[in-house]
């Protein structure tokens, strides 16, 4: 995602304010040295938490456009917090969105926060260009995805490969399969539309979908399980 | 059941395999206290012929059969094995009805010889004579042990299988009450017998109030002994837990800083320590058993045979390697060519384009075929200017992959980076 990373800062004037939550101080002044570092851009840290509470008194005081949220916090975790904000990412008019920002890769970290309702996964040895270049793209309301994110979702789905129903949802299709290879094998989004020979905007749609499949197949999973113990 | 214990076939799976012919007891298939089947897997002998032995010992033997037994039920510690699969009263047909099991031919002698012996042994002892009056409480006693004992013996399986429920446990209590009613029974009909039953009242008082007094007595202190015992285990394991943390930590992530300290100037040093050491920390944290630290064992799939050789190449070129797995499958010869095809694909990238980001790797196992990326961004080559005798690329990558039947493909372009994609079936024989 390199590449990528100049297309959205410079020469433009938008604005991003974003609340960093991380339960390490040392890790939040990092992030906003880098961040400033970069300088031409406008994300500006209007918040900072140290924990599920912190966080979530101060996403609701600010309304951010994008929180960075860590995944491993005092008081529930990254989760919580997802869980608890969930109106405000609900909300029809500037809705707060939430990019994963963590050192663990472990699988079901990962999984468990965009099921939570997270927009991206990216670890935190990610430099300054591509973290702001992450941060608008979160804003525009388009799925991030790392290679090791993009490696475990194909591994989710395909481990559940035979679904009894709702098989077209749960599924991905086949382009949005080799989007996410791509993803996996270290691709930017524009060298994919090159090889793929389609646009930018047709990449980051594919995301978005295999995104909200991912959140629609935590549903649908729930109501299986369900099922299949007779408990509904 | 002699049927159980056919002679031994050197392939059957581990129960057959005592790596120590050491004497347990068996905990399965037994009658009563295992201690036949244990001795007879110890011996090799058919179980039946042990209990007959014991049979034998018990009817001629003035009841040595019966001492014998129980000095082995004390002494000898409950084991597995000794029995060669699963065996219940009901089978299973072929059209998924249960019925009772036909009782084998082993099984009906047993019993009959039992009830020959039982008869023989009844009419051995004259049950009027005045000898006889004690025979029937030390049966009923005799019993009521065996039920106790075997319940003991249960609770110390049920800590290797997984809890019985809650049917089984009820089951279990009853035994055990059942148990203790017989030795009481007993207990009281010898006294009763050696006395006169005008008697019994003031026996069962004296009984009772000496039972409460030790119970008074001792009760407290039992049960803060009981209690003290569990909150030293806890306190035990938790101790050997931070111990192990501790000496992990110690041994890498301490050792590991004192050389950065000692190397801080060269970046690349400084920078590969830290690489090899949140690798291993990662794995060792993500990692179910922890098995951070054996790296010289040889990996046996793919999946671990690609981190393996990327971390390897990473620590030797100091480029850091991102590897993404998706699937995995058992490593055979062809997949073995691949990986090392794949390692020199990650030295090339590490030293010709390590300056550009890091090196991705990105292996998928789809069905049979597995696919094999790795890609640097730096900056690039034209492949077909490479000099005829530079071997490295057409060698060691496209050739090995194409001598084990598979196929390589190399994309360059100047300032966007090299990928190599590497393909190759799995081995057909491979499950």
């Amino acid at each position: 995602m390199t590449e990528a990373g100049g297309s959205a800062g410079v020469g433009e004037t938008r604005r991003v304010r974003v609340v960093l939550v991380d339960d390490h101080r040392m890790f939040r002044t990092g992030v906003q040295a880098e961040i400033g570092e970069t300088g031409r851009t406008g994300v500006e840290v209007v918040g900072e938490a140290a924990d599920v509470d912190q966080a979530v008194a101060v996403i609701t005081a600010t309304r951010p456009e994008v929180v960075l949220l860590d995944v491993h916090l005092p008081g529930g975790g990254g989760v919580e917090v997802l869980r608890r904000c969930a109106p405000l990412m609900a909300a029809a008019e500037n809705p707060v969105r939430f990019l994963a920002l963590s050192v663990s890769d472990a699988a079901e970290d990962v999984i468990g926060v965009i099921r939570g309702g997270a927009r991206g996964y990216v670890t935190k040895t990610i430099t300054g260009t591509d973290l702001v270049d992450s941060v608008f793209r979160v804003q525009d309301g388009d799925a991030v995805f790392s290679p090791r994110l993009a490696g475990f979702v194909l591994d989710a789905f395909a481990s559940t490969d035979a679904p009894p129903v709702d098989e077209d949802l749960d599924r991905l299709t086949q382009r949005e399969r080799e989007v996410l290879r791509l993803i996996a094998r270290g691709y930017a989004y524009k060298e994919i539309a090159k090889q793929l020979f389609i646009s930018v905007k047709t990449v980051e749609s594919h995301v978005s979908a295999v995104l909200r499949k991912l959140q629609l197949s935590n549903r649908h999973e729930l109501t299986r399980w369900a099922t299949a113990r007779r408990l509904v | 059941m002699p049927v159980a214990a056919a002679p031994r076939t050197p392939h059957a799976p581990d129960a057959d395999e005592v790596p120590q012919r050491k004497l347990y007891r068996s905990a399965d298939g037994r009658m009563l206290g295992g201690v036949a089947r244990g001795l007879a897997g110890h011996l090799g002998l058919p179980v039946g012929w042990v209990r007959l032995a014991f049979l034998l010992l018990f009817m001629w033997g003035d009841g040595l059969g019966v001492l014998l037994y129980a000095a082995f039920w004390v002494f000898v510690p409950l084991g597995v094995g000794g029995r060669t699969g699963h065996r219940s009263f009901f089978e299973t047909l072929p059209d998924g009805t249960r019925r009772l099991r036909k009782p084998d031919r082993g099984q009906i002698t047993a019993l009959i010889a039992l009830f020959i012996g039982a008869g023989i042994f009844i009419s051995k002892v004259q049950m009027g004579g005045a000898s006889g009056r004690y025979v029937w409480p030390t049966l009923l006693v005799g019993a009521g042990v065996v039920l106790v004992w075997r319940q003991a013996d249960n609770a110390r399986r049920a800590h290797w299988s997984t809890a019985a429920g809650r049917h089984g446990r009820l089951f279990q209590v009853a035994r055990a009450l059942a148990g203790v009613a017989l030795v009481g029974v007993g207990l009281t009909v010898f006294i009763v017998v050696r006395g006169s039953a005008a008697q019994l009242g003031n026996v069962l008082t004296a009984t009772l109030a000496v039972l409460v007094g030790v119970a008074l007595l001792a009760g407290p202190w039992l049960i803060r002994m009981t209690q003290d015992l569990s909150e030293e285990r806890l306190m035990r394991i938790r101790a050997q837990e931070r111990a192990e943390v501790a000496a992990h930590v110690h041994d890498s992530v301490l050792h590991t800083l004192t050389l950065i300290q000692r190397n801080a100037e060269d970046v690349s040093e400084v920078r590969r320590l830290a690489r090899a050491q949140e690798r291993e920390l990662r794995n060792w944290l993500y990692k179910p058993e922890g098995t951070g630290k054996d790296e010289a064992e040889e990996p046996a799939t793919l999946a671990e045979a690609v981190k393996k050789t990327a971390a390897e190449v990473e620590d030797h070129h100091g480029v850091p390697i991102e590897v993404v797995v998706v699937g995995d499958c058992p490593l055979d010869e062809r997949l073995a060519a691949q990986i090392q095809a794949a390692r020199e694909a990650m030295v090339n990238a590490a030293k010709y384009g390590g300056e550009g980001g890091p090196v991705q790797v990105y292996a998928e196992v789809e069905g049979q075929t597995v696919f094999v990326s790795v890609r640097d961004r730096g900056p690039g080559f034209d492949i077909d200017a490479v000099p005829g005798d530079r071997m490295g690329v057409r060698e060691s990558i496209i050739g090995r992959m194409q001598r084990n039947g598979g196929t390589a493909r190399l994309r360059s372009a100047p300032d966007g980076g090299t990928e190599v994609e590497l393909e190759m079936e799995r081995a057909a024989n491979t499950a």
